[in-house]
């Protein structure tokens, strides 16, 4: 016990002599939380509408005033033909082009029928259908208000509004969404990144021979490098959620207790990869190759972006031995739901199990090459 | 000469002799394409909604029907009041529930206009946005229907939309050029960063310095394996997005190739500018993944587009190369666009180069005393 006490305290002494290090432990979780939570969003501010009026008759410019009034659209240019409309969209510089044909307004007099042509850039597809569903909602009102003009009666004409309403997070929240996953990416970057790193530098500059010659037992070694990032972790996670607090004012519905706790297991599971990662490491270039390539499938897969449940059969599986999609599903779940213990029992358990089962992996891969 | 070609040749055998970082290297790209073509998908296909059919009419049944029909929704269960709605959502399964009020279709002959309530789980804000907007549009589309069915002599706008360059709405298009960005970065600035400080860490960045070989030899020779490396990652990537998406490469592939070049150039001379300033591994790592991975992989417009951010991210995401990045291989790959379309965007990009090149040649020392603390 005394030898891990001063184990420790040799390592608490490395990671304070580093400057760069302590000023990392620090910034990085003030940078993630205030620089990437509100830019993670795929909530649509508005896009640029580019209007091609062939009309220029009253009816075509009401249409223009009834599109740029709403907030969805902001009408960028006004290209005087096909081509150089087609070009907005190569260049980007238009999402949606609306061309109002030379006989809109006779069509709208009962001539013949009035069309209207759009052209969407569908390279960011949910742009492109969202833009295309409001458009048609603006024109469909402008043509109520024609047929009310010529006479008709409003309840002759026939239509169907929607109403949308959003439960558990009315405003739809994007920060509310993305807070949580970015808590368990912070997690990993300190566990799974510094810890391992610490214990392959030690592998190759040779200092851990040093260590194995001495009494020092396989265990201590072990513990006294989890114990220093278990500390720092839980440190991090503290201070980023403070800084989310303090700066998003995000709800926290469920129990303080059970988040940490839930993030205590989750943190030792990422240590043990982190252990067992760098056992397949000769060196630190080769240990962040495979921290960051497993990070990645973890991270991408967990449902931090888009909802695991509607992935497909095989990613589901997947997710089974996947710390992240427990994590940030009890994350969700207690920050934003206010679920207690026996909600999560189940997701808790499967963590727990993942923990000592990567703990476990770690201790005999590393008993093999001492 | 020569003594410049030997030692290229002994970097190239380093990496080479390193099999376990070279799969890792091919494998990742592999497993971000198959990832981010099945499993992270922000396109909606067969979506679980749920009805909750107040009316029992036929202007019910008939939207009912039509989006059931729609390729992008499948009913997965019809409820039979307003309380069984959070059961519903909390069992999982649908993202929505389409509610038909009572008197759905004696309202639409009375009075013309009746509403449809829609109540989507906000908890996934980003699906929750689409599935509503995917829902008015096909009630848009019934409602311009029933203005055409009411007389022939009505005038009822017609809009015809054409979805450029992906008429499929398939959200691949968006990430594959994001997976070339994410891996060039990698692959440059992160490994060429990492090996050069180790050289210096182990001392044997002196051994070199008092080799014959001028400095620029020596970082020359260190980055050429990797932008060799890189450009074969991004053929196999073009090539995987080829024959499992079918996705081509629209525009010139010689453009293509040298906006890549020139985007491996950047990525090295930042790796070396990254080198110069850290002397630990553990600092160029954590510098080029927080500084460099995270803000590419979330901040580039390659998974969250830049127009949806808030204002100043805008501006931040200027100083990113790899926004401009993501932008050239967006046009040239998928819309097929010609130089005169990303000359800007390249020469930005250039001039970043050249900024990073220059900046890291002053910074560069040869002498290692001050260098270690």
């Amino acid at each position: 016990m005394r030898r891990l006490w001063f184990l420790l305290k040799k390592e608490f002494r490395q990671i304070v002599r580093n400057p760069f290090m302590l000023r990392a432990i620090i910034m990085v979780p003030l940078l993630q939380m205030l620089l990437l939570v509100p830019a993670v969003t795929f909530q649509i501010k508005s896009l640029d509408l580019a209007v091609m009026d062939n009309d220029h008759s009253p009816a075509s410019r009401e249409l223009l005033a009834k599109l740029s009034g709403s907030s969805f659209f902001t009408v960028t240019s006004t290209p005087a033909d096909y081509k150089q409309a087609e070009k907005l969209l190569y260049s980007g510089d238009a999402d949606i082009v609306l061309i109002i044909p030379d006989d809109f307004s006779e069509g709208l007099a009962g001539v013949t029928t009035p069309r209207l042509q759009v052209l969407a850039d569908a390279v960011n597809a949910t742009n492109a259908m969202l833009g295309w569903s409001y458009l048609t909602s603006i024109v469909f009102d402008f043509n109520r208000d024609i047929l009310i003009n010529q006479g008709m009666t409003p309840s002759a004409i026939k239509g169907i509004s929607t109403s949308p309403r959003f439960w558990y997070n009315p405003t739809l929240n994007y920060k509310y969404y993305m807070l949580p996953g970015i808590l368990v990416i912070l997690i990993i970057a300190i566990g799974l990144m510094l810890s391992g790193l610490n214990l392959v530098k030690e592998m190759e500059i040779g200092t851990l021979e040093q260590i194995n010659v001495t009494p020092i037992k396989r265990w201590e070694l072990i513990a006294s490098k989890v114990i220093p990032f278990f500390i720092l972790g839980l440190f991090d996670l503290a201070l980023g959620l403070s800084v989310g607090w303090i700066a998003f004012n995000i709800p926290f519905e469920g129990s303080l207790l059970l988040f940490f706790a839930c993030s205590a297991i989750f943190l030792v599971a990422v240590l043990g990869l982190a252990l067992f990662f760098s056992t397949m490491a000769s060196n630190r270039q080769q240990y962040l190759f495979v921290a960051f390539f497993f990070t990645m499938v973890f991270v991408l897969m967990s449902g931090i972006f888009t909802p695991s449940e509607s992935m497909p059969q095989w990613a589901q599986q997947f997710n089974l031995v996947n710390p992240v999609a427990y994590m940030i599903r009890i994350n969700r779940m207690v920050m934003l739901k206010g679920s207690g213990f026996y909600d999560i029992a189940r997701d808790m358990a499967a963590l727990s199990l993942l923990a000592v089962a990567f703990i476990s992996f770690a201790i005999m891969a590393y008993r093999k090459r001492a | 000469m020569k003594r410049f070609l030997a030692f290229v040749k002994k970097e190239f055998l380093h990496i080479f002799r390193d099999y376990r970082t070279l799969i890792i290297l091919f494998a990742l790209p592999a497993a971000q394409i198959l990832i981010f073509g099945y499993a992270v998908r922000t396109d909606i296909t067969n979506a679980g909604i749920a009805i909750l059919d107040n009316a029992h009419d036929e202007v019910s049944s008939e939207l009912a029907l039509k989006l059931e029909a729609s390729e992008f929704f499948t009913i997965k269960a019809y409820l039979t009041s307003y309380d069984e709605i959070d059961a519903a959502f909390k069992k999982g399964k649908i993202e929505e529930v389409v509610i038909f009020p009572e008197d759905l279709a004696a309202r639409l002959q009375r009075e013309g206009n009746a509403t449809v309530s829609i109540i989507a789980d906000g908890s996934e804000p980003n699906t929750a946005s689409l599935v509503t907007g995917y829902t008015t549009a096909i009630l848009n589309d019934y409602s311009a229907s029933l203005l055409q069915r009411l007389n022939t002599s009505t005038p009822v706008i017609n809009p015809e939309v054409r979805m450029y360059f992906n008429p499929n709405l398939k959200s691949h298009f968006m990430f594959v050029p994001g997976v070339i960005t994410l891996i060039l970065i990698l692959v440059c600035a992160l490994m060429t960063s990492v090996t050069i400080v180790r050289e210096k860490e182990f001392g044997t960045m002196e051994v070199l310095l008092v080799s014959p070989l001028k400095p620029w030899q020596i970082i020359v020779g260190k980055v050429a394996p990797y932008f060799f490396l890189s450009l074969i990652n991004v053929i196999v990537i073009l090539l995987m997005a080829w024959f499992v998406f079918g996705l081509p490469v629209r525009g010139s592939i010689a453009l293509l190739i040298a906006e890549c070049m020139l985007y491996i150039l950047m990525a090295l001379s930042l790796g070396i500018l990254i080198s110069t300033l850290v002397n630990k591994m553990e600092n160029a790592i954590i510098v080029s993944f927080i500084g460099l991975m995270l803000p590419t992989l979330l901040l580039s417009g390659f998974i969250f587009p830049i127009e949806n951010m808030p204002k100043g991210y805008d501006y931040f995401s200027m100083i990113l190369p790899a926004r401009w990045f993501v932008e050239i291989i967006r046009s040239v790959m998928i819309k097929g666009a010609g130089f005169v379309y990303v000359w800007k965007e390249t020469l930005i990009l250039a001039v970043m180069t050249l900024f990073f090149i220059v900046l890291s040649a002053r910074k560069f020392k040869v002498r290692l005393e001050e260098g270690s603390k």
